[in-house]
């Protein structure tokens, strides 16, 4: 039976087939719905780890055991997840282990479009990449018979537009194999599995012999193709982009690579033996050029279509008539217009707790490094205070770095609850142990709210909900050693900016935890304020908050009713006292 | 078997993403390869979502292609507005009469474009621009969430399929104590283009 999925979904239900046992991840946009998905079969262990270097190692340590396991996580992920990915090439493993990240060109929902399949190369490891749902669920298997074949873990790449694009799928009742009735004895091995350095140069040329072995073994594997036609043209491509070129190149030779790496060298030099021109459609880096180029292969890629953003059939096609690759399509005429059409730009939810504190961190003029979040959109006007954001977990060491290089201005680091867990926790000992003065707001939303809500160890709830011990952010930073510490609920805004100056005028080292769950996910929601027109003298100071049911018009302010969430912060900021609380 | 290219165009929180599944589903349930795609940004709610649904014989990529599209529906004015480039000639346009102010039309810095601009605009492509009251139509039925099912039944007439294939697809899809509502909702939206 043939059903819809989206690339995620499709993600989990191959690894379920394919007797994944256990699955481990950080959420993160685009990659977050695979172990949602995965968390829900019988018969598995899922877990939201508190970062992804966290995942890899738990995947690892089940493949170990023998185990088939999967950590996904979103491209970023892998950069922090990086270190386990390199050793875990170097020892190897005995249950497949398939790694699953996905890319996120024109960023989405990201701070950069590095292109993973780099790390492939990098990491000397194998990685595969579907093209649509059905692929993913199949590859998922392919790639952990590749892991347990060469002892090696394998990584599968998706990007935003398989993760989630929905494609028809062959589902069936079929079940994973069932596990081993009695569990065996895990297999000592320290010469393979303790890299210091005198087993890690045994293992060396291992990784290099297996990457070639590996690399013969694609000329046989049937996911890499030649699907013939016009000779002329030759279209190598990959992943998404195959189904672009396919709407575009609709007569050429296509070589669709289900491996982008290591490459069968043999079948390409087949493929160009056979056409005219090579032409590589591929997304970001010229990562399948380079390679063909290295072979001494001529091929163009790059010098026609961009290593910028996200490809699509317009652009391809686009690119292509540019090239001289296809006629001009007959298209109607263009639309040329001057509307203006403005935008709707990511806001902060109403009701949104992070939207009080940054009211308050902007009125105090107070210097904020950020960190990845909801709460990265305190950035955007008109609230405008936030004035630095690099990757999960930066903020406080920004801090601290811009407290020791000394500026006369206030600083503080804002960074959400899960974000805390992810990688707050090493920086803030720093501030402690190398004497900082800096100031570190956890704005708990008590949920990871930017990906989807997930439960993390802040929770105190499991993937599946289950409740289970919870990470109380106050004690752990009391632990820690931090003497200065307050909890407030942010839209007490007197209470908050009194906790504010006081942090901000101590010496000490400190910490806010500034309490409010997510509106959304507690689904809490009040009446709605109403404008006093009498009152309302529309200086326009409640705008300011940035909250879209306040409507400016031509006599006074007005709530939209249907959006508002009744959290009663402009009430609050009104000089008035014109917004009244119903 | 024609292919059939889709984009709709809301709001985040519209129902946007529901409708286009359902599209999607009726779709193979016709006996068509069908693909979807979404694009949205990072906001939960009130930012752009777009999705893109495709039938045909043999479907290849989840993004529909400028100049190719059948039928843009928007479940929002402005947002229709947004993808005329989309169209293909003699194309036709569902446009829900709803507006929905983007912040900086709320704060008083930026015009929020006129019902007759929108429409002219659209017809540089689309043959027709059908205006439905879709979110009038479902605030009536008693939830104004519904109005993704009200531009479906608008936009059924015009696809074909069978009623009732629709009707079952809506049955599966929303949530079981809504399901009769959304079904009344599909056929009320059916009687603006029947």
């Amino acid at each position: 039976m043939k059903k819809l999925m989206t690339g995620n979904e499709a993600f989990a239900y191959g690894a379920y087939l394919a007797g994944v046992r256990v699955g481990a991840a950080y959420p993160g946009t685009p990659s977050s719905e695979i172990m949602d998905n995965f968390s829900r079969y019988p018969g598995v262990f899922a877990e939201w780890s508190p970062n992804e270097k966290v995942s890899l190692d738990v995947a690892i340590g089940a493949a170990y055991a023998g185990t088939r396991a999967m950590s996904s996580m979103k491209h970023v992920g892998l950069n922090v997840a990086s270190d386990s990915l390199f050793y875990a090439v170097y020892t190897g493993v005995k249950g497949g282990l398939v790694i699953i990240c996905a890319d996120d060109p024109h960023m989405h929902s990201s701070q950069n479009e590095q292109d993973n399949r780099n790390y492939a190369k990098f990491a000397k490891c194998p990685m595969l990449e579907p093209s649509d749902s059905e692929e993913a669920k199949q590859f998922v298997g392919i790639a952990l018979d590749l892991s347990e074949k060469f002892e090696t873990p394998v990584i599968v790449r998706s990007v935003t537009r398989l993760s989630h694009s929905s494609t028809p799928v062959e589902h069936s009742d079929a079940t994973p194999p069932p596990p081993p009735e009695e569990p065996p004895l895990y297999e000592r091995n320290a010469q393979r599995y303790v890299m210091v350095p005198a087993n890690a140069r045994r293992r060396h040329p291992i990784v290099e012999d297996r990457l070639k072995k590996i690399a013969e073994y694609a000329e046989t594997m049937p996911i890499n193709f030649i699907e013939p036609g016009d000779d002329q043209l030759g279209i190598i491509s990959a992943g998404v982009n195959y189904h672009y070129a396919k709407e575009v190149f609709p007569n050429a030779t296509f070589l669709k690579l289900g491996m982008v790496y290591p490459l069968p060298e043999k079948l390409i030099r087949e493929f160009a033996d056979r056409v005219k021109t090579i032409v590589i459609v591929e997304e970001l880096d010229p990562f399948l050029e380079e390679q063909l180029k290295l072979m001494g292969i001529e091929a163009r890629g790059k010098d026609i279509f961009p290593m910028l953003g996200e490809f699509s059939p317009t652009l391809v096609r686009n690119c292509a008539v540019k090239a001289g690759l296809i006629p001009t399509p007959e298209a109607p005429p263009e639309i040329k217009t001057d509307l203006e059409r403005p935008i709707r730009p990511p806001m902060l939810c109403p009701g949104c707790g992070h939207r009080a504190l940054f009211h308050v961190l902007r009125e105090n003029g107070v210097l904020v490094t950020g960190d990845i979040g909801c709460y990265t959109l305190g950035a955007a006007p008109p609230l405008a205070a936030m004035h630095t954001t690099g990757c999960m977990g930066a903020s406080i060491g920004v801090a601290h770095g811009i407290d020791k290089g000394n500026v006369k201005d206030d600083v503080v680091a804002v960074l959400g609850d899960s974000t805390f867990l992810h990688s707050g926790i090493h920086p803030l000992i720093d501030v402690l142990y190398n004497q900082g003065t800096s100031t570190t707001i956890i704005s708990d939303n008590s949920a990871t709210a930017m990906t989807g809500f997930q439960e993390h160890p802040g929770t105190g709830k499991t993937i599946k909900k289950d409740e289970t011990a919870l990470v109380d952010p106050e004690k752990l930073v009391r632990g820690i050693g931090f003497e200065k510490v307050d909890v407030c609920d942010p839209y007490d805004i007197d209470q908050m900016e009194k906790i504010l100056k006081d942090h901000l005028q101590s010496d000490m080292p400190s910490v806010i935890i500034a309490r409010h769950p997510c509106v959304l996910n507690a689904k809490e929601k009040h009446t709605p304020p109403e404008v006093d027109p009498e009152l309302c003298i529309n200086c326009g100071i409640c705008l300011d908050i940035g909250c879209s049911p306040l409507i400016q018009e031509e006599e006074h302010v007005r709530v939209d009713a249907l959006l508002c969430n009744g959290c009663g912060l402009c009430v609050k900021v009104c000089p008035q006292e014109a917004i009244i609380e119903k | 078997m024609n292919n059939l290219d889709f984009l709709m165009a809301g709001v985040g929180g519209q129902g946007t993403i529901l409708a286009s599944n359902i599209l999607a589903e009726v779709g193979l349930q016709l006996g068509y390869d069908v693909k979807k795609a979404e694009v949205h940004g990072m906001a939960q709610r009130g930012g752009e979502v777009d999705s893109h649904v495709r039938w045909g014989s043999k479907v290849y990529s989840p993004l529909v292609e400028e100049n190719n599209v059948d039928y843009l529906v928007g479940f929002e004015m402005l947002e229709a507005a947004r993808f005329p480039q989309y169209l293909k000639e003699g194309a036709v346009s569902l446009v829900n009469d709803y507006r929905i102010n983007p912040p900086l039309v709320n704060l008083g810095k930026a015009q929020y474009p006129s019902k007759k601009e929108i429409e002219s605009l659209l017809l540089s492509r689309a043959d027709k621009v059908i205006w439905v009251e879709g979110t009038g139509i479902a605030k009536e039925l008693g939830n104004p969430a519904m109005v993704g099912v009200v531009m479906l039944g608008a936009l059924s007439n015009l696809v074909g399929g069978d009623k009732e294939a629709w009707l079952e697809v809506i049955g599966q899809m929303v949530p079981p104590k809504f399901v009769d509502l959304n079904k009344e909702a599909f056929l009320e939206g059916r009687k603006v283009t029947g």
